[in-house]
């Protein structure tokens, strides 16, 4: 059995673009909520010296980890900040004083067990780089009574088009992949890890095959450049053949899966103890003129981002952070960069596209990694029936995308199935 | 700068759409065109565009009384109109082609809520209100061009007689509707649809099986039933109708088996000479339960205690 999936064309424009670092810029606002879970309370007030490294927020809550400052400034403001996703909380407007000082709490980690991994990986404000945003110290700390963990997922498979930014990790940073996956398997104990890599990447995958050559417990996997084949249950599956169930995660199956640039950022932070401070973002999109992948400050404002890579604003109607398939509108550009941000895109207008009724043609089913059926879901949540769509498992859907982009009638399939998940949890 | 736009992901789409696919159906359905004007002659051309141009003019027609917006863009009325024209003598009046597609557009399909919205194929029904109303005209079949010295001359279809060897049956050169009798053509269009994707095999295949088995089961000629008759059409353009027709694969299976026994059955057992149309429209009127028993499998999914189906 394989899972549903769809061909989309990649245009990775980028991928043999190497890395250019930003100057530093001259403010930053580096917003409290970054990454899935409860957002961070400021450390700092207005007037505040901060350095790079420096925790400016943190939580008490479970679902948390801190935020630090990408820069070495001055807090000139500390305001009310609604993000993409609909979500509030502060924002900390930091001025640049352009020397980068470090601060003097960075030094490396102490790492000998478990308990001391996850705190230190806590305290670098590590979230999973791919997307999604799940902080890694929660993926990590399993329970091994109850499923003992044999199986490290590294995904690399970046499905989405555009986004070249794990692509650029890998190749430029290898040693950093390698030694990171090392580190976590050592000291988690785990007997096997899958590199899983798109076969539209073969550098990527000649490269981590020969620098593991001689590990037996690391296998490179090449994955058939498939879309959704970066979905978390999709390349557990993939990679382990193990079904990862309704409600579970995939620890539930002996699976962890880490995004490779989340590995290679923690092997970093493993060597010199700086904090989640910049990351790499891909630049695309077909209202940019000179894509590129840069290396950022968290907190640069996307507005300057895109002047950068040549964007023609007069052109541009849509911003995405994320890929084409999943990535959200910015209904404002000076939005800052956050720890989750792999790349920008910067649109033209959209084609207009004619809407039809259903026509039942079944692709959007044939698409669907979670065997759903979107075209029965739309109709039931049109109806207003909450019993059927938990019957139909609308709660499985992951979100993909690929229904609305099979569908030949343009219906928003995907939308709807939000809509729906919504519906569901309000009706129970 | 403009105001940026907002919507929820995925912010691209594929390229396909309702009319393309549309128009990759007429594609198919062209060599059947050429093929009955070749072997019916230029009144069999005139048919079929009777029948398209009225399609499109009822549905137009339909659309302007109940203030919709027009939908003729999507071209489903002209393959429903060629489709029927397929099912039509090519003798048959034009007036009464334009009554099978009124019957066909406006009241199987739009008073249905339109496109996606029909239970049965509108093509079938219209030829079956056809086939009740003007029998006389509906049965009178001309032999084909190629054998015709003087005037026209009405013959009966080789399913009555029996009597026309593969080649000819392969070909087209027998009498019946206009469409139909071309098994090259029409299988030519079913594999271009097959290779461009709109169509699953499953169902001509299993359909055609089926009537192959049976016919074999009760000691008649499998492949003489399969080329003669609507089989092939059926099979390869009505049974392949995505609205009316079950929406997963193992669905499409048992569509395809179900034509094909009742197509046999009636063929065999009743006094029709011809049950394809029959047999389609009864497993359309079936298709919503047979979506119901081969649903697609959620992966991973707990069982639901929740009842009712």
């Amino acid at each position: 059995m394989s899972l549903n999936c769809i061909r989309i064309p990649h245009k990775k424009n980028t991928e043999n673009f190497e890395t250019i670092r930003y100057p530093v810029p001259d403010t930053v606002s580096i917003p409290m909520s970054q990454h899935m879970g409860v957002h961070c309370e400021p450390l700092v007030s207005v007037g505040d010296e901060v350095k790079v490294g420096q925790k400016i927020g943190d939580s008490e809550a479970f679902m948390s980890m801190p935020v630090h400052s990408s820069v070495s400034g001055k807090v000139v403001a500390i305001d009310d900040y609604l993000s993409s996703n609909g979500r509030k909380c502060k924002c900390i407007k930091i001025e640049c004083d352009g020397k980068q000082t470090v601060s003097e709490d960075i030094k490396p980690p102490v790492i000998t067990d478990k308990a001391s991994l996850i705190k230190a990986v806590r305290e670098s404000g590590c979230c999973g780089l791919g997307g999604a945003g799940f902080p890694t110290h929660i993926k990590l700390n399993f329970d091994e009574n109850k499923t003992p963990i044999d199986s490290l997922v590294i995904n690399a498979a970046e499905c989405e088009p555009y986004i070249t930014s794990d692509y650029r990790e890998m190749i430029e940073n290898p040693n950093d992949v390698i030694n990171g996956i090392k580190t976590i398997q050592n000291i988690l104990k785990i007997e096997k890890v899958y590199i899983c890599i798109e076969n539209n990447k073969p550098k990527a995958i000649e490269l981590l095959s020969s620098m593991t050559a001689s590990d037996a417990s690391i296998n490179v996997i090449s994955l058939s450049s498939l879309y959704p084949q970066g979905a978390e249950k999709v390349i557990a599956y993939n990679a382990t053949k193990r079904t990862v169930k309704e409600g579970e995660l995939p620890s539930h199956q002996g699976i962890i899966v880490i995004n490779v640039s989340t590995v290679a950022f923690l092997n970093r932070y493993f060597k010199t103890g700086m904090p989640l401070t910049w990351r790499r973002i891909t630049i695309d999109g077909d209202a940019v003129k000179s894509p590129c992948n840069v290396k950022v400050p968290i907190g640069i404002s996307i507005a300057e981002l895109l002047k950068f890579a040549g964007c023609e604003e007069s052109k541009t109607r849509k911003v995405l952070t994320g890929g084409p398939m999943m990535g959200m509108c910015i209904y404002d550009l000076n939005t800052p960069v956050i720890k989750t941000n792999n790349a920008i895109l910067a649109l033209k207008k959209d084609k207009k596209e004619v809407q039809t009724n259903c026509i039942r043609c079944g692709r959007c089913i044939n698409a669907c990694p979670a065997g759903l059926m979107p075209t029965e879901l739309e109709k039931a949540y049109q109806q207003k029936d909450a019993d059927r769509l938990k019957e139909l498992k609308v709660n499985l859907c992951m979100n993909c995308g690929s229904c609305s982009y099979v569908c030949p009638a343009k219906r928003n399939l995907a939308e709807t199935n939000q809509l729906a998940k919504m519906f569901v949890s309000e009706n129970n | 700068m403009e105001k940026l736009i907002v919507s929820p992901s995925p912010h691209v789409r594929s390229g396909m759409t309702t009319q393309k696919i549309m128009l990759n159906v007429i594609i198919a359905l062209c060599p059947a065109v050429i093929a009955s004007g070749i072997i019916f002659g230029l009144r069999a051309l005139f048919l079929i565009l009777v029948c398209a141009a009225t399609s499109l003019v009822w549905e137009t027609l339909f659309n302007m009384i109940t203030k919709k917006p027009n939908t003729i863009g999507d071209l489903s009325a002209v393959v429903t109109g060629i489709l029927l024209a397929f099912n039509l003598p090519p003798t048959l009046p034009f007036w009464m082609a334009a009554i099978g597609t009124f019957v066909a557009i406006v009241i199987v399909k739009c008073l249905f809520g339109g496109l996606g919205q029909n239970f049965a194929n509108p093509a079938i029904v219209g030829r079956i209100v056809l086939a009740l109303s003007f029998t006389g005209a509906m049965t009178n079949w001309t032999l084909p061009q190629a054998f015709q010295i003087t005037d026209a001359v009405t013959s009966a279809t080789p399913l009555a007689t029996q009597n026309e060897d593969y080649l000819d049956l392969f070909l087209g050169m027998t009498g019946g509707c206009l469409g139909e009798t071309c098994a090259l053509a029409l299988i030519l269009g079913g594999i271009y649809l097959v290779i461009r994707r709109i169509i699953s095999p499953a169902t001509p295949l299993f359909f055609l099986l089926t009537v192959g088995l049976f016919s074999f089961i009760v000691g008649a000629d499998p492949l003489y039933q399969i080329l003669s008759g609507g089989v092939l059409l059926g099979a390869i353009f009505m049974a392949t109708d995505y609205v009316t027709t079950p929406i997963t694969f193992w669905g499409k299976v048992i569509f395809g088996i179900g034509c094909g026994i009742i197509t046999c059955v009636i063929r065999f057992y009743a006094s029709m000479a011809e049950g394809v149309s029959f047999s389609i429209l009864i497993m359309n009127i079936l298709t919503p339960y047979i979506d119901m028993i081969t649903k697609a499998k959620p992966v991973g999914a707990l069982k639901s205690k929740n009842r009712r189906d």
